[in-house]
């Protein structure tokens, strides 16, 4: 018989109160800066702060009243995972579809509505990054971190309501941010364009996260931290760092929304690459490695390839990616010895990544056959070669020769977008395609025909968008440099701009491929979890309930 | 499997695979090293930014053009930062100098050029083409992709609270002084007067700043105006007729 002991309300414990605590506080700052932001922008964009807020609390009186958050030890908390789960559908579609906008905007600059400044290529763009590496990125990071340590740590997640108060915290982040960009508020740091009480905001549900995660780990009832964890703490306690410190800022006013960077120049750009190659390398890298390292052995059903090299994998990459910022700085007025070790650790960045590529491929070993049977599979063993493929690409654009022509082109697009969409996206989207049947008891997902079409369809879309970069990228990159007979530069910038106009509209057909793809695996999803019929999968295994502690 | 190895291994296993505070601690310290040795030194070794007569604090008027400039995302397809490269100095003009930026927070070097380089662009086109160009940029460039700016000249400038705008900016170090401060309001519409009463003044305050009504329109102060004396004072600061980029003090 299970004991009602592990059944906890949460109603009338400390956590709650904390939580109501912060959204009252919150709701005051928001009041005070209706009334007194010196700035239009913040006069508006508090209503919506208050907004959020006052929604925590309603919220929470509510939970409160009904009895409190229910925490019940002897199960897994699967709804956050669900939540998760939907929540990076949602950032996901919406964040290509930004990206398409823009795409599109490039190549027909008349969808640049004039009439309003909001819909301009300069204040969407930052919303596309932000909405698919923070928004789509940062859910599934959330959904899947949150899932694999509660399973590997055969334990509840720790903390009561706080995972809820990282989740809803975290969108309420997202939406921050988003509606700032479109009103003009922005730090003018590429992929920290968040200003400094958006950045405080994320700082505490950082924090909390982190503080979740750990509390999960200290209760697990595994013997040994599995190797996926290793990645996903070092990817929350390092991004904190980079987060902090290239915030770090001095605000016009406390209540306003503009501030200025406490760095300038020279230090403010190594500092921000610092932070920006890092994003990718923690962000983007470390973190979809913990689920790399999860996922595949969990859909292949084969151990870990090498457990040694998990660990030299683990501890080399994480050394060595913190240096690389500097390649983004080359031939600049950053001093040379800098830019070197930049290059120099990039080059060497090499060996770690293909190191973990290597381990997540042969992982595969005894079960090849799954690549042609399984299109999850496929799209997991697809995504960890965009991701040895960006990785290498990664290093030659490091080189400083190389970058010299690459810097500053589309190029560095291409690359980007190979790791993104390929690794980020794909690896994502296999996970994914894991966690809706377990979470939701189904036996397999609805349609295997439609994952199949997902994987080509956006599979061809990564192809048009990486070529066209390419060639966009490195035609720029020679035309800049040509000279003609008589030592004369041979084109005009703007001959450049004009060259661009096909690949431009290539790409963006690549991305409303990949688009088109995520839309299906939302119909997909929508219908699996609906509870049609599905397919009998046998490559879904039912997950196991918690087992009870003794 | 050697003794070693496993020693090695059971380290790993008892101590970061079973304390979750000291892997944290173990991954903090391996990603301080990399970021302490690049960054600290940019912040004490002297050579890093090596001083250049010229470069001054932003005014006002300039310093509200940049934030409109950020507010926009320009650096989203503009660089500011011409590296030593000899096409880039050709087309573009003398190499950015670290000493350029130094005022600047945050810094707008960029990293995408979907349009031209910007470091310095100041003084190349007339205000009125920078005007012409707002409104609709394929007005003057056919091939052009930007959007287009139009509001902007409609746009009242908000500078009434600028003094706290620089104030902030001198807490992060930029050497605005009292009588900077105290000015910042009314040097907003000074900039944008030849004849204003202050001239004198302002001209101490910041040495070689161009005034003149740069929208056009004189009866406003227009977010237009802003931008404008922002982008008309890039790269004019350092006068390189008279630098010397092979002087000894210039040469590391």
């Amino acid at each position: 018989m299970i004991s009602a002991q592990g059944l906890k309300r949460a109603g009338s414990d400390p956590s709650t109160a904390i939580v109501l605590l912060i959204t009252i506080l919150g709701a005051i700052w928001s009041l005070f800066a209706a009334a007194y932001a010196p700035d239009a922008a913040m006069r508006g964009q508090s209503w919506l702060i208050l907004g959020g807020f006052l929604t925590g609390i309603f919220l929470l009186v509510g939970s409160i009243a009904g009895g409190g958050v229910i925490t019940d030890e002897r199960e897994y908390n699967e709804n956050l995972i669900k939540a998760g789960v939907i929540a990076s559908l949602f950032w996901g579609v919406a964040g290509l579809l930004v990206g398409v906008v823009i795409a599109f905007q490039l190549a027909f600059p008349v969808l640049n509505i004039e009439a309003f400044g909001f819909t301009n290529f300069g204040r969407l763009r930052p919303l596309h990054t932000s909405a698919v590496i923070f928004a789509f990125g940062g859910n599934v990071l959330l959904a899947t971190s949150f899932y694999v340590v509660q399973r590997t740590c055969r334990t509840r997640i720790a903390g009561g309501i706080w995972p809820w108060f990282v989740f809803w915290g975290y969108q309420f982040f997202i939406l921050i941010a988003a509606s700032g960009y479109l009103i003009g508020i922005t730090q003018g740091k590429e992929y920290a364009e968040p200003e400094w009480y958006a950045d405080i905001w994320l700082t505490l549900v950082w924090v909390v996260y982190l503080l979740v995660f750990l509390g999960t780990l200290w209760k697990r009832k595994e013997k040994h931290i599995y190797v996926a964890n290793w990645f996903f703490l070092a990817f929350i306690v390092t991004i904190a760092v980079l987060h902090v410190i290239n915030n770090l800022s001095m605000p016009v006013s406390w209540v306003g929304s503009r501030s200025y960077s406490a760095f300038a120049g020279v230090q403010d750009a190594l500092i921000q690459w610092w932070y920006g190659h890092n994003a990718v390398g923690f962000f983007l890298t470390a973190g979809f490695l913990g689920i790399m390292y999860y996922f595949i052995p969990k859909r292949v059903n084969r151990p870990v390839y090498s457990y040694r090299l998990s660990i030299i994998h683990f501890w080399s990459l994480i050394f060595i990616y913190i240096w690389a910022g500097p390649h983004h700085l080359h031939y600049t007025a950053l001093p040379e010895w800098a830019q070197t070790l930049g290059m120099t650790f990039s080059i060497m960045l090499w060996m770690p990544s293909w190191g973990g590529m290597i381990n997540g491929l042969m992982t595969l070993s005894g079960a090849w056959d799954k690549l042609r049977t399984d299109p999850v599979v496929r799209m997991l063993v697809m995504s960890v070669a965009f991701y040895g493929m960006s990785t290498f690409e990664g290093p030659v654009m490091s080189i400083r020769a190389v970058n010299a022509l690459s810097h500053y082109t589309d190029w560095t697009i291409g690359h980007v977008h190979s790791g993104a969409l390929g690794w980020v996206g794909f690896v994502s989207f296999g996970a994914l395609y894991c966690l809706v049947p377990w979470l939701w008891k189904r036996k397999g997902m609805y349609s295997k025909a439609l994952v199949d079409w997902h994987f080509w369809i956006a599979t061809i879309g990564i192809l048009l968008y990486i070529t066209s970069m390419w060639t966009a990228g490195i035609l720029q990159g020679l035309w800049w440099r040509t000279y003609d007979a008589l030592g004369f530069l041979e084109y005009s910038f703007v001959e450049t701009v004009e060259a661009m106009f096909i690949p431009y509209v290539i790409r963006a057909v690549g991305g409303v491929l990949y688009l088109a793809g995520a839309l299906i695996m939302v119909y997909n999803v929508y219908r699996t979890v609906r509870g049609d019929e599905v397919e009998d999968d046998e490559n879904v295994v039912e997950q196991p309930a918690l087992q009870p502690a003794q | 499997m050697s003794g070693k190895k496993s020693l090695w291994s059971d380290l790993h296993k008892s101590l970061f695979e079973k304390k979750p505070l000291v892997l944290t601690v173990g991954v903090l310290v391996t990603v301080s090293i990399g970021g302490i040795v690049e960054i600290a030194p940019l912040f004490y070794l002297d050579s890093t930014i090596e001083e250049v007569e010229g470069v001054r604090p932003y005014t006002p008027l300039e310093q509200l053009g940049r934030d409109i400039y950020i507010r926009e995302g320009c650096y989203n397809c503009h660089s500011q930062m011409i590296r030593p490269l000899r096409d880039e100095v050709e087309r573009y003009g003398h190499y950015s100098l670290a000493a350029e930026s130094m005022y600047d927070h945050p810094f707008q070097w960029g990293s995408k050029r979907t349009g031209p380089d910007l470091a310095r662009i100041g003084g190349l086109y007339s205000d009125e083409w920078h005007r012409d160009h707002m409104r609709r940029p394929q007005s003057v460039v056919p091939e052009s992709v930007m959007p287009a700016y139009p509001f902007l000249e409609n746009s009242e400038l908000a500078f009434d609270n600028v003094e706290a705008n620089l104030r902030a900016l001198r807490t992060v170090g930029v050497p605005y002084d009292n009588g900077m401060l105290e000015a910042a309001v009314s040097d907003v519409e000074t900039q944008l007067d030849p004849y204003a009463e202050d001239y004198d003044g302002f001209q101490e305050r910041y040495p070689g700043a161009v005034m003149r009504d740069f929208d056009g329109n004189p009866d406003q102060v227009t977010e237009l105006d802003a931008l404008i004396a922002y982008l008309q004072v890039l790269g004019t600061m350092v006068d390189f007729s008279t630098y010397e980029a092979e002087a000894d003090e210039n040469l590391r």
